[in-house]
């Protein structure tokens, strides 16, 4: 409500009884919304959504300067500076164990580790998405073919299955990112079919049907918006698990190869001097634990923003 | 003596069985007889009422007409035109003409639409241009008593049950349909929301010229809106005719049972003993010949081999009972 204006109320008092006779109250309007404004809005005002949010753009803009911050070549070795520790002058988070500046490579580290965390998934998003959409829409023996085949790929561990994906592939980047892929279609198709099953069964949908729409139109209109809302948190998860999978692929020798700047991969270099420089070497760990953490916490964020359901 | 008008909706042998897993492995395949055998017709500017016990099939045969579920078998005719007959009727020209509202308020809403934009879907699916189905949509909330202007923009959880349900009613009215189907439209609603809806339905049909199949399991709700009577066992007809003729001289035991379980108004009449004694059979299984001989307080030997077939027994009026129908074996049948 917005006060819009004042009315007058008139009281049951006579002009002679010494009492006000009439009082001023606010008159209000009712502020209309849609519900993405409404969304929005809560998401705005959740402070611990908010928070990660900036250090997710801080995260990602400095990546995405990187070269444009006048940071030392990150692949640059200098063997007489090696595991200087964090704080040294001109290398304020020291160096790694072939004397490299580690602010630099976590700055440029984080180009490839964020991208390993959302291409993935948006990929995955596109094909497992429509999969699901389709399955759980048409349903009958397509929803049987499509949700079977997935249940082959939920045979395996997401992880394990991501290893021997990269491992047929082989080692490099481009293998990896097709191999997590390939580990989170079969989950967003799962989400997305069993939403759209529950959605499609609803009344509205059936009045849809009954109206005469074409299924297009029932799917833009009807579906669509009910079933993208959860669809988008699931995926907002699974960003943080790409990152901590394409790392791990990394830091086994499947993912980004050395001189490469990549959280996982460097947590696996410093690995041998953890008791030199514990400090240095726990550094990108921390990165990748602050990284899906705040995707994680977003996540969480938007899900109780988008239930509305009173 | 009146003409009798035509026939707006003529609905002949409808039928559906629904499959369902046999609970053992490898088992026989079982059939749900929801829907069998199912004729009625319904005049132009009438209402028709189905009444019956939950599961007789009510719902399903709304869902039939609509085609949101497919028949196995039965005719459709719409305006004298038969649904996918030659040069008779497309799916999307009885759905255009044929409308339906549901029983649940909330969940025949989507959520995430105002209510301007859900009534607004169907012209819009028509190929109205949107800014017309809108102004569409904004009459339409008026002719069922919601200012568009204070509840156009509103979303479904933002209003009550009886708001919602003239919201329904507004969509199903979108297309300009002839015939509306009220799916228990009422019975979830308080009884005075329930009254004025009543209503509201009421003065709609006289200014739209509209047709009504009312569906409820209310009793005395049916007999306030309908002129003609269906009653449903089973999944079958088990008499058929005017209000007058249903309510006030029902010739089927099993009408005549359900009319005795209504609630007196006067609170020193009880009802001492159950007219109908148990649950209906299961319908996987229905009894043999007549599906109410379990129940029936007249079965003979003939009710047990032979199905009664639905018999007119006067002007208008149908039953399906051995007892009614002359020679058929039935001691009372004479």
């Amino acid at each position: 409500m917005k006060p819009a204006g004042t009315d007058k109320i008139m009281l049951p008092f006579g002009a002679d009884s010494g009492r006000p006779t009439a009082v001023e109250v606010p008159v209000g309007s009712v502020v209309q919304r849609t519900y993405w404004e409404n969304v929005w809005r809560r998401v705005t005002r959740d402070p611990f959504t908010v928070a990660c949010a900036l250090v997710l753009m801080a995260i990602a803009a400095a990546a995405l300067l990187a070269p444009w911050l006048g940071l030392p070549e990150p692949t640059l070795t200098d063997s007489a500076r090696r595991l200087l520790p964090v704080g040294s002058p001109g290398h304020i988070l020291g160096t790694d164990e072939l004397g490299r500046d580690m602010l630099s490579r976590i700055i440029h580290g984080g180009r490839l580790s964020l991208m390993m965390g959302i291409v993935p998934v948006l990929i995955a998003l596109m094909i497992g998405g429509s999969a699901g959409l389709i399955a759980g829409f048409v349903g009958g023996r397509v929803n049987m073919l499509i949700m079977r085949v997935t249940d082959v790929f939920y045979a395996f561990p997401s992880i394990l299955l991501a290893v021997a994906i990269a491992g047929a592939l082989g080692a490099g980047i481009g293998n990896a990112l097709l191999a997590i892929t390939i580990v989170f279609i079969p989950p967003i198709t799962r989400v997305t079919e069993s939403v759209t099953t529950q959605v499609r069964s609803m009344d509205f949908v059936e009045a849809a049907r009954a109206s005469g729409a074409g299924t297009l139109a029932i799917i833009r209109t009807h579906v669509l918006g009910n079933v993208l809302g959860p669809i988008f948190v699931y995926a907002t998860v699974l960003i943080s698990v790409s990152i901590v999978i394409s790392a791990g692929l990394s830091f086994i020798g499947l993912g980004a190869s050395p001189p490469a700047a990549e959280w996982g991969l460097m947590l696996n270099t410093l690995r041998e001097s953890i008791f030199l420089a514990p400090l240095n070497a726990i550094l990108p760990g921390f990165m990748i634990f602050i990284t899906s953490m705040c995707f994680n916490l977003i996540s969480d964020g938007l899900r109780s923003a988008m239930d509305v359901r009173l | 003596m009146n003409v009798e008008p035509r026939p707006l909706l003529n609905v002949r042998n409808l039928r559906k069985y629904f499959p369902v897993r046999s609970d053992r492995l490898m088992g026989p395949r079982l059939l749900v007889q929801a829907v069998d055998d199912v004729n009625f017709a319904i005049a132009e500017g009438e209402t028709l009422g189905i009444v019956g016990e939950s599961g007789c099939g009510k719902s399903t045969t709304a869902r039939l007409l609509m085609h949101l579920i497919a028949p196995d078998a039965g005719e459709v005719w719409l305006g004298g035109k038969r649904l996918g007959g030659p040069d008779g009727l497309t799916l999307r020209q009885l759905r255009r003409s044929m409308q339906m509202v549901f029983q649940d308020s909330y969940a025949s809403l989507n959520p995430r639409l105002s209510v301007q934009d859900s009534i607004a879907f169907s012209p819009r699916a028509h190929g109205v241009p949107a800014p017309q189905a809108i102004d569409k949509a904004r009459e339409l909330l008026a002719l069922v008593g919601l200012d568009p202007d204070q509840f156009g923009r509103r979303y479904p959880h933002e209003l009550s049950g009886g708001q919602r349900q003239r919201i329904n009613v507004a969509r199903a009215l979108a297309l300009e349909p002839k015939l509306v189907i009220l799916d228990e439209a009422v019975s979830a609603l308080d009884k005075s929301i329930e009254a004025q809806v009543l209503n509201l339905l009421m003065d709609l049909k006289r200014e739209l010229r509209l047709t009504y199949l009312f569906i409820s399991h209310d009793l005395n709700v049916v007999q306030y809106v309908s002129d003609h009577v269906l009653v449903m066992y089973l999944g079958k007809v088990v008499e058929l005719g005017t209000v007058d003729d249903i309510y006030h001289r029902p010739r089927h035991p099993y009408t005549q049972a359900l009319l005795a379980s209504r609630p007196s108004m006067d609170p020193d009449v009880k009802i001492e003993q159950s007219p109908l004694a148990g649950d209906p059979p299961n319908p996987i299984n229905p009894p043999s010949g007549c599906r109410f001989r379990t129940r029936c307080a007249f079965a003979e030997g003939v009710c047990e081999k032979v199905e009664p077939a639905l018999t007119g027994i006067g002007r208008g009026h149908a039953v399906a009972c051995h007892m009614r129908i002359p020679a058929s074996g039935h001691t009372a049948g004479r």
